[in-house]
């Protein structure tokens, strides 16, 4: 099983550009193409980042992040959430930049197969950027009155962050 | 507007706990600390976002992202029951949810909102149950191969950045499902 998620990535680089041959597709002028507009959006990413990641390692030295950790730890600790990804549970729904930020910082401090790594990584990988997806249709659509829209979206993030936690723990333990 | 309210936050609450706590020099290490890791997250991700933005871009060029479209479309015939037989609206709605599936981010969008627009249509600035349904699941994450995060734990040392595949599998199945049924059980009573 450990050897099918290992080798899933290149199978799929495999099996794409084999369908692609056959079906006499550019395979090679579709990877550099690609790649380069993975380039641009990545050096797009820079800027906020840096940007997101300085206040994230300020507020991490300051003793902030552990002042709300432990604020919020009871509350998070009974539903099963580890209260060390606070940071990302606040960020997530807001900024997509903030959030890859406030996760990598969590994985590179615990560890990415540490418990609390591996949850970051989850949450990280199963929510998305609520507020900023529902701007960007509301607005393009000229809605007004977007009635049960955001209280739904925030059940299936709420719902991601518990799954995410338990999942973690029911497949890796502890 | 937002960000800049909560960047200064953030930096205003870190000066400030930093004072408070005796932390002060911490702090200044710090924004010194984070500036270089952005640039470092940035970088040591950037390999693996060029490859699958490569690899994508490869996908639906040989169209296995129409082919997924095409699988997808009964199903969503039963999400979307007010727009069954609007056959604009389901060719973009599949096809956005078959970008969102494969990763494709810039795909995604444009045709996720060509549907909102055709479904917003004559609708005088309400949000249809249709239009609720396709921004609730755009708003949760049904990309099948995460591979930024998988980057991000690549770069941090990870044994094995992949196996977190069937937690994301879950917690996203998990995720869906719950914003499913809220916006199905909403629309009944949320007029």
């Amino acid at each position: 099983m450990e050897l099918f998620f290992t080798m899933l990535v290149p199978c799929v680089m495999l099996a794409v550009a084999v369908t692609a041959l056959i079906r006499r597709v550019d395979v090679w002028g579709a990877v550099t193409d690609g790649a380069r507009t993975g380039l641009k959006v990545s050096l797009s990413i820079m800027p906020p980042l840096i940007g997101l990641l300085t206040a994230v390692y300020m507020l991490r030295a300051s003793g902030a992040l552990d002042l709300l950790r432990d604020l919020l730890s009871p509350a998070l600790t009974a539903v099963g959430i580890p209260p060390e990804t606070v940071p990302l549970l606040l960020v997530r729904p807001v900024s997509g930049s903030a959030a890859l930020g406030v996760g990598a910082e969590l994985i590179q401090t615990y560890g990415p197969d540490s418990l609390i790594g591996r949850t970051a990584a989850v949450m990280l990988g199963s929510t998305e950027t609520t507020f900023y997806t529902i701007a960007v249709y509301f607005g393009a659509a000229k809605i007004a009155r977007t009635r049960y829209a955001i209280p739904a979206a925030l059940c299936a993030d709420a719902a991601g962050f518990l799954a995410a936690s338990w999942a973690v723990r029911l497949i890796f333990g502890g | 507007m937002a960000m800049s309210v909560i960047w200064t936050v953030m930096v205003g609450a870190a000066v400030l706990c930093g004072l408070a706590t005796g932390n002060g020099p911490a702090v200044a290490k710090g924004a010194l600390d984070g500036a270089a890791a952005g640039v470092e997250l940035c970088l040591s991700t950037m390999g693996v976002m060029c490859l699958w933005t490569g690899v994508m871009e490869v996908m639906r060029r040989c169209g296995i992202a129409d082919a997924l479209s095409r699988l997808l479309r009964p199903v969503l015939r039963r999400l979307y029951p007010g727009y069954a037989h609007d056959q604009r609206v389901m060719d973009a709605v599949s096809a956005n949810l078959s970008a969102n599936l494969l990763g494709l981010g810039n795909a995604a969008t444009p045709l996720g909102l060509e549907a909102a627009r055709r479904m917003a249509e004559g609708s005088g600035g309400t949000a249809s149950d249709g239009l609720c349904m396709l921004v609730v699941c755009n708003t949760a994450s049904l990309q099948l191969i995460p591979t930024t995060v998988a980057g991000v734990r690549a770069a941090a040392g990870s044994a094995n950045p992949f196996d977190i595949l069937p937690a994301v599998w879950l917690a996203s199945v998990i995720s869906v499902a719950v914003g499913i049924a809220a916006a199905k059980l909403l629309s009944r009573v949320w007029r």
